[in-house]
């Protein structure tokens, strides 16, 4: 069943005066249990798509059903509700809360979902575990390492179970090895059933993914199966 | 798609936790913000508190100096500016026209002539300079509203028979009897002698001015025979029944133009004071002070509120990244606005309290011209001011940091 059914959507920003056409009549659909790469250089039109996945944005044109629910006419406040139960992001500069340590971080997507405290304790203890962090959860941003943190956003994303997990360049602030290692973490979370959406510009780190949407110039150039999957190792 | 009571809850309470760290981490900043509110803070409640003391005090006053007696006066109270010579000019009002008071008023309870000087009083070692040394009737212990301490007023027959004693107010008996009953001891006032008959209970003092404890009395023949019989004297009168005040207000001035031979067509040369020209003048006094309290609070609280409006905008742009995580996460428009107002209204509440702990010390000091205290109210209504500045002075940079388009803001560096 899909999970995200885009059809013929375009994107066009007004910069000045010259219209900007970022996507271009796109439709893609992807399943429940997938592990799908976006990819393509910058201007491509990848980030408005992830923003368009995300419910960041809205398109111009076109129909994104998330789950059967119309996107595409939702106001602030119900794409809102569908960031905060549908999806987790995980972003390629972490974007935790600095102040916060590492539990409220995670907590936070539960306040906003309306979990009571002691609920939401639990369940962020249980994801910052999850992510072998357990550890570390009174440690604030600044007092972990990159891949401490970006596992924190992950624990962060995972929280509220979302229909997917939608990663902008995860590995993009690490280095090699860490990289490796959150990879290794979203093909875990891959394996227990969680549907993954990789944005990327890396072939390597695309072929993590069983499937790769290729864009180019606001259009899909490719969407194929990929057939030699880099498998992560965990260390 | 209903919000429950508890996701308010849970969003206040983020809310609280957000703004505390951000103030905690701002707070040479957060502090001279709040200054604007300090300032209105304070002035709010020492306005509040001098109205306070004005009202206590003028309420003590009054009850001292009696609603239903009349003073018989060459000098108006209050009023008559610049007519200063006209009253200075008038005939003093003499022990006769008492008399004539005396004689033929129907609606007074009691009435006494009023003679003062101020002088020098000895008891042995002990003096007590400048104390108001009044000749009055046995009657003044009900025109002036007088309860004796220990001891008793002089009767009629030593009022009229101007006994050398004396009747004195309880400061005067602490200064000049730390250690001893002053009871059937003989002063020296001026260079007369004078046996204690009684001591008076303590009264206070007129708005927090004039002592009233600081007096002798004296029967009003041996006043003038120590101290001269030539003096000008006011009368004071109670009335029978206050419901008649106007009335006996009226037989009092019959009897005084009579009395003082003023022509049927002539004005006035003297002067029926009362109370409610107090009142009259208490209120343009307090008025004066609300006024400028008013002005000084609104002017500050203006200055206030603009920057803590300032330093939001200040704190939304620093935090944009942070409202577009917060916004990526699930956060609606209602939740940011709800997390912006509560940390101006936190920042400016922050003010309002360091405004009332400044004012309380200062509270103390304004105690010592009028009786007063900080009232509980005024706490109540500036921490409510301080509140409501906040969130009013808050809800622009919040309302701007809610509608941030989450994409931009998450780009944001």
């Amino acid at each position: 069943m899909n999970v995200i059914n885009i059809r013929n959507i375009s994107k066009t920003y007004v910069m000045g005066t010259e219209a900007v056409h970022a996507l271009r009549d796109v439709t893609v659909q992807i399943d429940r249990g997938e592990y799908v790469a976006i990819m393509g250089p910058s201007g491509s039109g990848k980030s408005t798509l992830m923003n368009m996945l995300g419910c960041l944005d809205t398109p111009t044109s076109g129909l994104y059903e998330f789950n059967g629910a119309n996107v595409s006419e939702m106001n602030d406040n119900e794409l809102a509700r569908i960031r905060n139960k549908e999806i987790g992001f995980v972003f390629q500069t972490f974007n935790l809360i600095p102040r916060s340590d590492a539990l409220h971080n995670v907590e936070l997507p539960l306040i906003y979902g309306g979990v009571n405290a002691h609920e939401r304790k639990r369940l962020a203890a249980e994801a910052l575990n999850h992510v072998n962090l357990g550890d570390r959860m009174h440690h604030r941003p600044n007092e972990l390492s990159g891949g401490q943190r970006q596992r924190v956003a992950i624990a962060r994303a995972l929280v509220t179970k979302p229909s997917i997990i939608l990663a902008d360049e995860p590995t993009g602030n690490l280095d090699t090895k860490t990289g490796d290692e959150i990879m290794a973490l979203l093909e875990e979370l891959h394996h227990q059933g969680n549907t993954i959406i990789l944005v990327t510009h890396e072939e390597y780190i695309a072929e993590h993914a069983h499937r790769i949407i290729r864009l180019r110039d606001g259009v899909i150039e490719k969407d194929e199966i990929v057939q030699k999957r880099v498998i992560p190792t965990v260390a | 798609m209903g919000m429950r009571i508890a996701d308010y809850a849970y969003e206040l309470k983020e809310g609280l936790a957000i703004s505390f760290q951000a103030i905690r981490a701002n707070k040479m900043r957060s502090v001279l913000t709040t200054l604007g509110i300090v300032i209105g803070i304070v002035s709010v409640t020492l306005m509040g508190t001098a109205i306070e003391g004005l009202s206590r005090g003028f309420n003590d006053s009054i009850s001292k100096i009696g609603a239903d007696v009349l003073y018989v006066q060459k000098w108006p109270w209050f009023g008559g500016e610049g007519e200063w010579w006209k009253y200075r000019n008038r005939k003093d009002i003499k022990i006769q026209q008492f008399n004539a008071v005396e004689r033929h008023a129907t609606l007074i309870k009691s009435a006494t002539p009023l003679c003062g000087t101020r002088a020098l009083v000895k008891y042995k070692g002990q003096s007590s300079e400048g104390v108001l040394t009044l000749g009055a009737n046995d009657q003044y212990l009900e025109t002036g509203g007088i309860f004796m301490d220990i001891g008793r007023f002089f009767n009629q027959a030593e009022s009229d028979g101007g006994r050398p004693i004396c009747v004195l107010g309880s400061e005067v008996a602490e200064n000049l009897f730390p250690n001893e009953t002053p009871l059937g001891k003989t002063i020296r006032i001026g260079t007369s002698t004078f046996r204690i008959i009684g001591v008076m209970e303590k009264q206070g003092s007129l708005l927090g001015l004039e002592s009233l404890d600081n007096r002798i009395i004296v029967p009003i023949e041996a006043f003038f025979r120590r101290f001269g019989a030539y003096r000008g004297i006011q009368i004071s009168v109670k009335a029978a029944d206050i419901k008649n005040l106007d009335d006996t207000k009226e037989e009092l001035r019959g009897i005084l133009r009579k009395a003082r031979h003023v022509p049927p067509t002539g004005e006035d040369d003297f002067a029926i004071n009362q109370q409610e020209m107090f009142i009259q003048t208490f209120n343009a006094i307090g008025s004066v002070v609300a006024g400028i309290g008013l002005f000084i609070t609104a002017l500050s609280l203006f200055v206030g509120a603009i920057g803590i409006m300032n330093i939001m905008f200040v704190s939304v742009t620093e935090r944009t990244k942070e409202i577009g995580i917060r916004k990526a996460i699930g956060a609606k428009r209602g939740t940011i606005l709800l997390q912006f107002l509560v940390e101006s209204a936190s920042l400016s509440l922050i003010g309002g309290i360091i405004g009332i702990i400044i004012s309380y010390p200062l509270s103390l000091l304004v105690n010592q011209i009028l009786p007063t205290s900080m009232p509980l109210s005024v706490v109540g209504i500036a921490i409510l001011i301080s509140i409501i500045v906040g969130v009013v002075s808050g809800f622009l940079p919040a309302n701007r940091a809610s509608k941030l388009n989450p994409v931009e803001a998450l780009r944001y560096e």
